[in-house]
């Protein structure tokens, strides 16, 4: 099993048509995903990479039956983008676009709310990789063929050091049984408490591993969850030991401005929540070994 | 980005929120032919810089007549003001403000920010104005009052009441805090900000709520739709190789080390500082090269980097991903043979055609030390920045 995207998953493209979009797409398509069309407002009518374009999302899901889509939309136009993915009843979202005001991600999330819990669109990003179930599904921009199928499930803010967290377990023997960017922005869909929930359901995932860095309240509310509600083993690694206080560190969202914000306050947050610590980059491989040896 | 206290002040004075008179001057005779248009029973002289701690400084100083402000302008303007928060060096005075002294009965504090555990605006108050906010949160949260506004309802009455009552407002200034609230929100939401700070809000000695110091951050993802406050950027209060690094759409933060950075995707960027620092090297910079590391940006990322002053190594780090490691390879040493690296440099590929990327750097007969993984990076650039051979 996985969580949120797997074969079956029926995936729209937004902002189908632009370079970006279409490279990626292209990428997707050789990974195996099934894009089933996509949508750039006015060109709706025409094929591209041989699947069907539309106008709106919402003559693309009844036409397509898709039930998951992602979002290449430029930054002024991406959070009614993703809006307009949520009205049209998709379930799962990725948005990769970096660059979106934090006024608009907060009126998203105002938005969402209108919908039942259990009807609400998951939505991961933005400024995010994407998320990946190795062999079934790829969503995002993420070089596929670092990942390989395991009982790890992943959870991050940052796309680049997720790939050296995969290619370190793929070196071991260790395979991700999905893994969810959830971006590197202020405002988020989804927190890494959100994805916790979903993994500990998941009956294919043994361990999670959570990718954290400095910046925001996000680690310690999942450091929290897990202490109380989670049966599974859950890991972190915070980047940031170094970072300054009061700078930006690249994300948006990477800057620490309050209490608890920094990394070395995070690590100690979560190891009094009983998560294990990875304690360098380079070992990410390590200590997910150590840790899922004890589990089996 | 971070706006200058005199043109966040022009901002609130265009929403209605109160500030005392005063005006920016540039020059010793734009200031003191300000301060005769400036009423009052003297002026305070601030210098205008991107750095809190100010006062603690000496930029912020009182003249009783204009031949003392003339000669606080003069020993301000042109000088570098080194506070608490701006780094060693100091920040550039190139504008001071000039403003009418303001008899305080009483100091508050009052903030706008985006909340991102309520993923909301949040207003904070407390009655502990002209403190270091930091050091309230520490030793007495609960001086701090919260509100989190609904983004499609907007500020409500009893928020703004609640609020007054926190403040220990007497009668009749309730209403003035709530019609200063309501014009903080609109230019809040308006104009994109990230954060509005007034420490201190002022009971003055006619007893209103006036705006002693103002603090705006924009939100940088905004500013394409805030074309006017772009124009109000100040690159003189950074960094110049950060302002030459924005001018290339790299993220770059310098610090004080002597290993310099080059790293794709800021995650991995901030990882690799730590782990330079965790096998004992001090890293001079965090810079992320982005997604499609081109050689174009890889060059200029290096004459950035090559500039720190102190510099001992250099370790490129690149996770390559979608893009290919010969292509990074040959953008890395074409960089090197421009600009002309002097230190050594080195160099960790991963990703599709790693074998082929490392070839073209054994090959280039450069000075550069290929890294098999990260903690081989790691130990390898601490190495050569102690002088170790490899």
């Amino acid at each position: 099993m996985t969580i949120h995207l797997d074969e079956n998953t029926k995936v729209l493209v937004q902002g189908f048509t632009g370079q970006i979009g279409t490279f990626h797409s292209q990428e997707m398509i050789d990974y195996g995903t099934n894009i089933v069309g996509g949508v750039t407002p006015g060109k709706g009518g025409t094929t591209h990479l041989g699947r069907p374009v539309f106008n709106t999302m919402k003559e693309a899901v009844a036409a397509t039956g898709a039930d998951a889509s992602i979002v290449f939309v430029p930054p002024p136009y991406a959070a009614d983008s993703i809006m307009e993915a949520a009205d049209a009843g998709i379930r799962f979202c990725v948005a990769i676009t970096d660059g979106i005001p934090a006024h608009d991600m907060i009126r998203v999330k105002r938005y969402m709310r209108r919908y039942k819990k259990e009807k609400r669109m998951i939505l991961t990003g933005p400024n995010c990789a994407g998320s990946i179930s190795p062999e079934k599904c790829m969503m995002g921009i993420m070089p596929g063929h670092i990942y390989m199928r395991g009982p790890v499930g992943v959870i991050g803010r940052s796309g680049t050091l997720g790939y050296e967290a995969a290619s370190q377990m793929k070196a071991l023997g260790i395979g991700i049984s999905t893994s969810i960017g959830i971006g590197g922005d202020p405002i988020n869909g989804s927190s890494f408490r959100d994805h916790l929930e979903f993994f500990e359901q998941d009956p294919e995932t043994k361990v999670v591993l959570m990718i954290g860095e400095i910046g925001g309240p996000q680690e310690a509310e999942a450091g929290q969850f897990a202490k109380e509600n989670m049966s599974k083993p859950v890991l972190a690694y915070i980047a940031g030991l170094t970072a300054p206080k009061g700078r930006r560190m690249g994300h948006a969202g990477a800057i620490i401005s309050a209490f608890g914000e920094s990394a070395a306050e995070k690590v100690e947050i979560l190891k009094e929540c009983g998560v294990t610590i990875v304690p360098s980059p380079a070992d990410f491989g390590p200590t997910v070994q150590e840790v899922l040896a004890k589990v089996s | 980005m971070n706006l200058h206290e005199y043109q966040a002040k022009k901002l609130f004075a265009e929403f209605g929120i109160p500030v005392p008179p005063g005006r920016p001057a540039h020059s010793i005779s734009e200031a003191l032919a300000n301060a005769s248009s400036v009423k009052g029973h003297g002026w305070v002289v601030k210098a205008q810089v991107h750095a809190g701690g100010r006062g603690k400084a000496g930029g912020v100083r009182i003249a009783r007549d204009l031949e003392e402000l003339e000669a606080i302008v003069r020993d301000m303007l042109g000088r570098r003001l080194v506070t608490r928060q701006s780094g060693p060096e100091g920040k550039p005075v190139n504008t001071v403000l000039i403003e009418a002294t303001t008899e305080i009965e009483r100091e508050l504090y009052l903030a706008l920010t985006v909340d991102r555990a309520s993923r909301r605006v949040a207003i904070m108050a407390s009655t502990e104005g002209g403190m270091d906010i930091e050091e309230v949160a520490a030793s007495n949260p609960e001086r701090i009052h919260t509100v989190t506004i609904d983004p499609l309802l907007g500020l409500q009455g009893y928020q703004c009441r609640r609020l007054a009552k926190a403040l220990e407002l007497r009668d009749g200034l309730d209403g003035e805090l709530t019609r200063i609230l309501r014009a903080l929100y609109r230019l809040f939401m308006e104009r994109d900000l990230s954060l509005v700070e007034i420490n201190p809000l002022v009971v003055n000695g006619e007893g209103h709520l006036q705006a002693l110091d103002a603090k705006i951050n924009i939100d940088d993802n905004a500013l394409y739709r805030q074309d006017d406050l772009a124009e109000w950027h100040d690159p003189t209060q950074e960094d110049p190789r950060e302002a030459v690094a924005k001018r290339f759409d790299l993220n770059y933060v310098a610090l004080d080390g002597d290993i310099g950075c080059m790293v794709n995707g800021a995650g991995l960027a901030m990882a690799t500082m730590d782990i330079i620092k965790l096998h004992g090297g001090r890293p001079a910079n965090f810079l992320d090269v982005g997604g499609g590391a081109t050689a174009d940006r890889v060059a200029e990322a290096f004459k950035i980097i090559v500039d720190t002053p102190e510099l001992k190594a250099i370790l490129v780090n690149i996770f390559g991903g979608i893009v290919r490691c010969d292509l990074i390879a040959d953008g890395v040493v074409s960089a090197i043979r421009e600009v002309g690296v002097p230190v050594p440099v080195v160099v960790r590929l991963e990703g599709t055609n790693v074998e082929q990327g490392l070839k073209i750097i054994e090959q280039s007969g450069l000075d550069i030390i290929a890294a098999e993984d990260l903690n081989d990076a790691a130990v390898k650039v601490v190495a050569a920045a102690r002088g170790e051979q490899p």
